[in-house]
């Protein structure tokens, strides 16, 4: 709409988009969201929900989990029924010996960290989770992890913001930015420019396109992973539970095919199972090996559900730094520009404590912890060193 | 590797003249379908298992399917490899990958073991036709509230009449197959309730009588109308069923020339234990998706595939006949199977009659008129949410209502029908928007506005085109294992 000038227009309406609307419009800034598609049409509506802490190790990831942790409970916790808020609690489980070895291992390590885990014998496992497979070695139970119903729950932000005065453009795509010099000024969009005092690029696994546009490199690239979705079932898998090798799998570099299992039970009756690993650009081709891969694993863990029927699968493009830590800060190269981005397989859970990093740094608040293993042009300085 | 020069997904109308053609110019065919007899939903016919001589009874083109049968079966033993057929009933597709030039079907019974896990051939020729078009009424989630295909299924296959006093609703020439054949089984028909009013059909008189069997047809059905003494209601609709536990009556009401409900006429109750609905056809779209074949929206507004006037698809070595390239009939879809399966045959290498490609080409074209008309003459109402409430069910899987979608709209934001279904959940249940995505995908729209291919296609990809349990696809074998 001509005549508007926001303080801040974002771009993308997913988890970030919205939790980044929601924290600045408290801020008492204006927004404008400005979204290509409809709402939540990006990878927010092709992911699990979880809210891990289990899957990390100690570190800046961790930090920032365990912030967001504190959000979903407390400043937001009012809202959770919104956005099927559940403390289910995660359990990893171990196969062998050695595998439960590893896992006592990292837990004592999480624990250090900050951690609330504790370990499950393997004659416990069965209190927790009466289905699964009794050849296991061992568990650990994380009471932190979490789970939503994403969409919900990026759709109530933008309704929550809406409702405090931001605006939500849907079906307008940013073409390029504003400019006065070095400066960002605004965006420019297939609908018209928008001036505005910041832009936050929150686009998901396409936020490094919108970097290039404005001429600085932020490089996130997509990792494809593939979901199925079994029939309605009486409840059959009460927390989330998944393969030990799962946080190997979130670290990995590798390009070939991953899975590591992670299994859920929705408030639908439906069980969800995850998920593949794949860097294969944007390639949406359903992949059988991918899915055969999957539900082999989930069928060492839970053999009950050999003969449950798939009614379908989705797939999604996580969107990933080389380094695996999000973009989260003001870029120097363009002042004016924000970045809240490449979150990987964790940008549902981590999204509020990302948003509010994010609000805090363009507001030049105090940051409610350190942002800056986040800073957007951490890639360009390596290069340089 | 691929064991088979075509493949058949389908042995209705399309699908057995199509795999009984492409054997006939010496392909080596595989005949898949769910069914465990050949036939189809037009020709769904008691077990053959237990012959018995009325077989045909109530049947339309039988003699059609008697010659084609009888040539399916002589294919079936034929001795030489080549022009020689493999059925494959009671099998559903659920998968289908590409391989090497050719494409890989996955398989799994209905019921018990699978003799086949996997088909590879050179082409496919998808015939899965289609399923009944739902629309929501208050009181629709009520045992005795049938779609119109089943009823008929249901008397055609088991000679079993799903109702006593029964009234046949919604809108197309489909209803009057299901009333009459309800009334010869024995059941009372108090009514057919058309939504449209035949005056469409006389704007283009042309379209309707160039093909000459469907003009044959309406004489009979009139002539049955009378005998069972059946109301033929236009413009006329049911706007609620009532009953506790299962139907006991239905209030009727009547529509203006632009499709919308009267307020100022008011028809009495009909007492009735069976509503059968018929709202058209929805073409099932699964596997033609799944090839990455491009689609269109049909007059009808149904998702249906491109296909030239070959009957192939954009993706080469894929055709399409039947339903799935829009709602035509039996007649049309026989047409276009022997026509795909010319196409192939050729495509293969093989010598076919041009005389006879011209023949069918014309015989198609003047079916796709005549069921371009009989949409347009039997359009939902436009005033088919007029009589919705807000706590009308939409979605039975997922019991969403009318008025979680209009929230999800008003509330939350959701502009288009996929954003709907994530937020509010319609389609996302075990039938996974068989039955109510076209009402779903309406209702994701402002009032009157047409659907199009981008509301309807991501609604209709589905991985899998048939349920799969885990441990079929976690055993399945798949083209990426290497050569075997
Ligand atoms: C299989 C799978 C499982 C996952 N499981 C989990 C999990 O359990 N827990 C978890 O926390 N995370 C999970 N994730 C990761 C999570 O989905 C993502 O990290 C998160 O959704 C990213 O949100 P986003 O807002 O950054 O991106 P998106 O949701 O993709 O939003 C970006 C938006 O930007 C828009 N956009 C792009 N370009 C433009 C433009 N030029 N103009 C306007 N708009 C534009 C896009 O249309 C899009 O809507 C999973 C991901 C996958 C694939
Ligand atoms: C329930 C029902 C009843 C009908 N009854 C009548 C009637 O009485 N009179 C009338 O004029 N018209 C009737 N119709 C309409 C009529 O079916 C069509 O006009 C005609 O049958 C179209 O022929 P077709 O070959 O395209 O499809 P169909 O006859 O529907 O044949 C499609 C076949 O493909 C099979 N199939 C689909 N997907 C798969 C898969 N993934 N794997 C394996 N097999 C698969 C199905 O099991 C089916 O046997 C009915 C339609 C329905 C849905």
């Amino acid at each position: 709409m001509p005549g508007t000038h926001p303080d801040v227009v974002v771009i993308g309406a997913g988890a970030l988009g919205a939790a980044t609307a929601w924290f600045a419009t408290r801020a008492g800034l204006t927004v404008e969201v400005v979204e290509r598609g409809s709402i939540v049409s990006g990878t927010t509506s092709a992911c699990e929900g979880n809210l891990l802490v289990s899957d990390k190790e100690a570190g800046p990831e961790l930090d920032l989990a365990l912030l967001s942790h504190q959000l979903w409970r407390g400043e937001l916790g009012e809202f959770g029924g919104l956005w099927e808020f559940e403390e289910k609690g995660g359990l990893v489980v171990a196969a062998t010996a050695g595998g439960m070895a590893g896992l006592t291992e990292l837990t004592e390590r999480q624990r250090a960290a900050g951690i609330d885990v504790r370990e499950v014998a393997a004659d416990e496992i069965h209190d927790f989770e009466p289905h699964l497979t009794p050849d296991l070695a061992g568990a650990a139970f994380y009471p932190q992890d979490c789970q939503v119903q994403p969409m919900l729950m990026a759709a109530h932000l933008l309704r929550l913001a809406r409702e405090l005065g931001a605006r939500v453009r849907t079906g307008t795509t940013v073409t390029g930015f504003l400019r006065d010099g070095d400066r960002v000024t605004g965006v420019r969009t297939d609908r018209g420019d928008i001036a505005a005092g910041h832009v936050v690029n929150a686009a998901g696994t396409w936020a490094g396109e919108l970097a290039a546009l404005a001429g600085v490199e932020v490089p996130v690239l997509p990792r494809r992973g593939f979901i199925l979705v079994t029939e309605p079932l009486p409840p059959t898998v009460f927390h989330k539970v998944y393969a030990g090798e799962y946080v190997a799998s979130t670290q990995s570099s590798d390009e070939g095919l991953q899975t590591s299992t992670v299994i859920e039970g929705t408030r639908a009756g439906t069980v969800l199972i995850g998920s593949s690993r794949e860097r294969v650009g944007f390639d949406r081709t359903v992949s059988l090996p991918a899915l055969r891969e999957i539900a082999g694993k989930a069928l060492a863990l839970y053999p009950g559900l050999a003969p449950v029927a798939l009614m379908r699968t989705y797939l999604g493009f996580r969107p990933y730094c080389p380094d695996h830590l999000p973009v989260i800060g003001t870029d120097p190269r363009a002042p004016g520009l924000a970045h809240v981005a490449g979150h990987e397989g964790a940008g549902i859970g981590l999204s509020v404590g990302s948003a509010k990093l994010l609000v805090e740094a363009m507001t030049g608040a105090t940051p409610t912890i350190d942002i800056t293993p986040f800073r957007p042009e951490r890639f360009s300085l390596q290069e340089v060193s | 590797m691929v064991e088979f020069d075509l493949a058949v997904v389908g042995a209705g109308p399309a699908g057995l003249s199509a795999a009984v053609t492409a054997a006939e110019h010496g392909l080596r065919v595989a005949l898949v379908d769910a069914g465990t007899q050949p036939g189809g939903q037009f020709w769904r016919h008691p077990d053959e298992q237990h012959p018995r001589p009325d077989e045909g009874r109530g049947q339309h083109l039988w003699s059609r399917f008697t010659d084609l049968r009888a040539r399916l079966h002589g294919l079936e033993s034929a001795a030489a490899t080549t022009g020689r057929i493999e059925l494959v009933s009671g099998h559903q597709v659920w998968f289908v990958e590409p391989a090497g030039e050719g494409f890989a079907l996955h398989l799994t019974a209905v019921h018990g073991e699978t003799r086949l896990p996997r088909v590879r051939a050179a082409a496919l020729v998808l015939c899965p036709g289609g399923y009944d078009r739902q629309l929501p009424v208050p009181g629709w989630e009520l045992p005795g509230v049938m779609a119109a295909g089943g009823v008929q299924a249901l008397l055609k296959a088991h000679r079993s009449v799903a109702g006593r006093r029964a009234v046949v609703a919604g809108t197309g020439p489909f209803l009057l197959p299901v009333a009459t054949g309800l009334a010869e089984a024995g059941a009372e028909v108090v009514a057919i309730c058309e939504a449209g009013s035949l005056s469409g059909w006389a704007r283009r008189p042309i379209d309707a009588a160039a093909v000459p069997s469907k003009a044959l047809e309406a004489v009979e059905y009139a002539a049955l109308l009378a005998k069972h003494r059946i109301p033929y209601r236009m413009r006329t609709v049911v706007t609620a069923i009532h009953g506790e536990t299962e139907v006991g009556a239905v209030s009727v009401g009547r529509l203006d020339r632009s499709g919308r409900l009267r307020t100022d006429v008011s028809l009495p109750d009909l007492d009735v234990d069976l509503v059968a609905f018929g709202w058209g056809f929805t073409p099932s779209l699964e596997l033609i998706t799944a090839v990455g074949a491009s689609t269109r929206v049909d007059v009808d507004e149904s998702l249906v595939a491109n296909v030239d006037d070959w009957q192939r698809t954009d993706v080469p070595g894929a055709y399409v006949a039947g339903e799935a390239t829009g709602v035509g009939g039996a007649l049309l879809a026989i047409a276009e199977g022997e026509l795909a399966a010319l196409a192939a045959s050729r495509d293969a290498g093989r010598p076919v009659s041009e005389a006879s490609v011209r023949r069918l080409q014309r015989q198609i074209a003047r079916g796709r008129r005549f069921a371009a008309a009989m949409h347009r003459a039997h359009p939902v109402p436009a005033g088919w949410q007029d009589w919705l409430r807000q706590d009308t069910t939409v979605c039975r899987c997922e019991e969403t209502t009318l008025g979680e979608i209009c929230d999800a709209r008003r509330e939350l934001g959701a502009t288009d029908a996929r954003t709907v279904k994530l937020l509010a959940r319609p389609g996302m249940g075990w039938c996974q928007g068989r039955v109510c995505g076209f009402a779903a995908a309406k209702l994701a729209k402002p009032v009157g506005e047409a659907l199009t291919t981008s509301d309807l296609a991501p609604l209709a990809k589905r991985t899998f085109a048939a349920p799969v349990s885990l441990e079929t696809l976690a055993t399945a074998p798949t083209e990426s294992d290497g050569a075997t």
